[in-house]
């Protein structure tokens, strides 16, 4: 499906607001204004909005630890996201959550998640509310190449194609879980192929190419949403930093990093829709104003922000003791 | 109004739930049974048949079979009840909840807490409880302790069933994370039960019977045990009281310090380990805001802090009987 300039745009936008984002949380977390731990989305851009680029509202995703990146290319709001990850009055989840839950119903953002393989069972049921109700939806669930290797993720690859739901798999492997090499702890010569064995059509894309995932999460979205089932990719990429902010990843050469640096989805995104005079440089180069101007002004209101009610501590739950 | 047993009246509940509302769904592993066989569908209805009927009733959109994937059914129950759906999935044995632990507790219960109020889990999960099947020490365990210390789970026990299908229907109804253990042994248990629907609701204690001498506090399957030695305490003139909390979460902890208030004695039957236990538990609280009341050292009737044994003579042992039960209550007589 030939892409619309304004298509383009609202897809360099997401990918540029993910960056945007993630380098500034690199930077907050340094100043101290970021609690606890930060895993960020740097250089896997074009996966995320990629699969999500043609899912409405009323489609789910259940995410990663890894989550900034999703809930930007869902539509999370990045001053919600941004009060939630400083932990203050506001936040998406009212400071609740934190970076590793950050969720957003009302975008169908089932929420970033901790737990390695939490993701894959929990989009299965959405998926099959989606086939119950008969709307047309689907749920994906993105995991890793670490969360390949979870049984809760092989039950559900099994149990989305026992039941026959429109579910999507997408499997981000950025070469590394925590800080193992996925060379080392994927067993099976492909992520795609163990995936496949289970009895569903799933691809191994360049998850670094908007372009090539936004066409194969269409193939994935069109026998979802008729009703054949779920499918997987595998989106290959590459990791900027380390498995958190501050990894200092003594297991990672030099050259390594400089040829992760080197696949960058937003350098090609800019390469191909210029060089096939799509969009011009000036367009893009605008439109990183506007995403460093509201990233900007993301951060300034929640550096100011209060942090939650202390009164809040125990609601939200149906008892206290 | 008719005999049921505790098997049909939760299956009833089920039934009239899912007539009522088309969101409810049935999932787990055999609920149906016979999937994919040369025979008929749908003839199991459960390893012990609660489930028996529906499939016919309903159809495989609604009764689901799964794979044997604990995992992947607690998931999904939690991810279509978060997404609109009110599933009942059923974990066979309670025991098997350990592969499927990190779904319970870092999933469903969390999501509503977590996500700042904006999620709600509408989520049953039923499973099967306790010793005295000689089904040894990974099908006979109880484990509600794990779950009550959960934030976010309800955890209900009925002992009878009438409470079974009234706190059913409430679990179904309810919007947070329910388990809902079932005791084996009580399955062939008759008594009157409504044919109607209706709820009974959560955190709210049946005074089984009324005493002024001493308090019992028990669960599930310990009830009628309670019961029989509040009728020979009776024969020397001791007036027990029984209390039947229903729920271990939330927990009325209000009946039972009243009750304790009234006799200044306590013990407390609890089908588990002793560690960690609702025996611990409750004892802690009513230590902790009833002391003023108790004239004796509150008593626990628990199982040895071991696995479940097979033997049948070393697992009506493990039980917590009348024996022991009327023994610890006798204890707590002879002070004061």
């Amino acid at each position: 499906m030939q892409l619309s300039r304004d298509d383009l745009r609202r897809a360099y936008t997401r990918m540029f607001t993910i960056r945007a984002f993630e380098e500034r949380v690199e930077k907050e977390f340094a100043a101290g204004n970021i609690p606890g731990f930060a895993h960020v989305y740097l250089g896997q851009e074009a996966a995320g909005v990629g699969v999500c680029f043609d899912l409405t509202d009323d489609d789910y995703i259940g995410s990663t630890h890894r989550g900034h990146g999703h809930c930007i290319a869902k539509g999370c709001d990045v001053t919600g996201m941004m009060l939630e990850i400083m932990g203050k009055s506001g936040g998406l989840c009212g400071g609740k959550g934190g970076s590793m839950h950050i969720a957003d119903m009302a975008k169908g953002m089932l929420g970033a998640n901790a737990i390695v393989g939490g993701s894959p069972p929990i989009a299965v049921g959405a998926a099959l509310t989606q086939k119950l109700r008969n709307t047309g939806r689907v749920a994906v669930a993105f995991s890793g190449d670490g969360a390949s290797n979870q049984g809760t993720t092989f039950e559900a690859l099994n149990m989305a194609v026992v039941l026959n739901v429109p579910a999507i798999f997408a499997f981000e492997n950025n070469g590394y879980g925590e800080h193992t090499a996925a060379s080392y702890a994927v067993g099976a010569p492909s992520i795609a192929a163990r995936a496949h064995s289970f009895g569903m059509p799933a691809e191994t894309v360049d998850g670094t190419d908007f372009f090539a995932v936004q066409e194969a999460m269409g193939r994935a979205l069109a026998r979802a949403r008729a009703g054949e089932g779920p499918s997987a990719l595998e989106l290959t990429c590459s990791r900027f930093l380390g498995h958190f902010v501050g990894d200092p990843q003594a297991y990672r050469t030099s050259e390594e990093l400089a040829a992760a640096r080197g696949r960058d989805p937003i350098g090609l995104f800019r390469r191909k829709v210029t060089e096939a005079a799509l969009l011009e440089a000036a367009e893009l180069d605008a439109i990183e104003t506007q995403v460093l101007d509201d990233v900007e002004a993301a951060v300034k209101t929640a550096v100011a922000a209060p942090p939650p009610d202390i009164n809040t501590l125990e609601t939200d739950v149906y008892k206290r003791y | 109004m008719s005999k049921k047993s505790y098997r049909q009246a939760i299956n009833e509940a089920l039934r009239q739930e899912m007539r009522r509302d088309a969101s409810v769904i049935v999932l787990g592993e055999d609920v149906a049974g016979g999937q994919g066989a040369s025979g008929e569908p749908g003839l199991v209805g459960g390893v012990f048949g609660v489930t028996g009927g529906l499939f016919k009733e309903f159809g495989p959109s609604r009764v689901l079979d799964t794979p044997i994937s604990e995992s992947a059914i607690i998931g999904a129950a939690a991810g279509a009840a978060v997404t609109g759906m009110r599933p009942v999935a059923e974990i066979m044995f309670v025991d098997f909840v350990g592969v499927c632990f990190d779904q319970i507790y870092n999933q469903a219960a969390k999501f509503r807490y977590m996500f700042g109020g904006h999620a709600t889990t509408p989520l049953v999960i039923r499973s099967m409880i306790g010793a005295g099947f000689r089904a040894g020490a990974q099908h006979s365990q109880t484990l509600h302790p794990l779950f009550t210390m959960v934030p976010g789970l309800k955890v209900v026990m009925p002992s009878n069933a009438y409470d079974a299908k009234g706190l059913l229907i409430q679990a179904i109804r309810d919007d947070d994370p329910v388990i809902f253990l079932e005791s084996k042994v009580l399955y062939d248990t008759e008594m009157e039960v409504p044919d109607e629907a209706y709820r009974v609701p959560f955190g709210e204690a049946r005074i089984a019977r009324d005493g002024n001498d001493i308090t019992f506090v028990g669960f599930g399957a310990m009830v009628p045990r309670m019961m029989a030695v509040a009728e020979t305490l009776a024969k020397d003139g001791i007036g027990a009281e029984v209390i039947d909390p229903r729920t271990t979460s939330p927990l009325d902890c209000d009946t039972i310090l009243e009750s304790v208030e009234k006799t200044g004695r306590l013990v407390i039957v609890d089908e588990s380990p002793p560690r960690c236990s609702l025996a611990a538990d409750v004892a802690s609280m009513v230590a902790d805001r009833g002391f003023g009341s108790l004239k004796a050292p509150i008593k626990s009737v628990t199982c040895p802090h071991t696995p479940v044994p097979f033997a049948p003579n070393l697992e009506d042992e493990y039980i917590p009987n009348p024996r022991r039960i009327e023994a610890a209550a006798r204890a707590a007589l002879r002070y004061g």
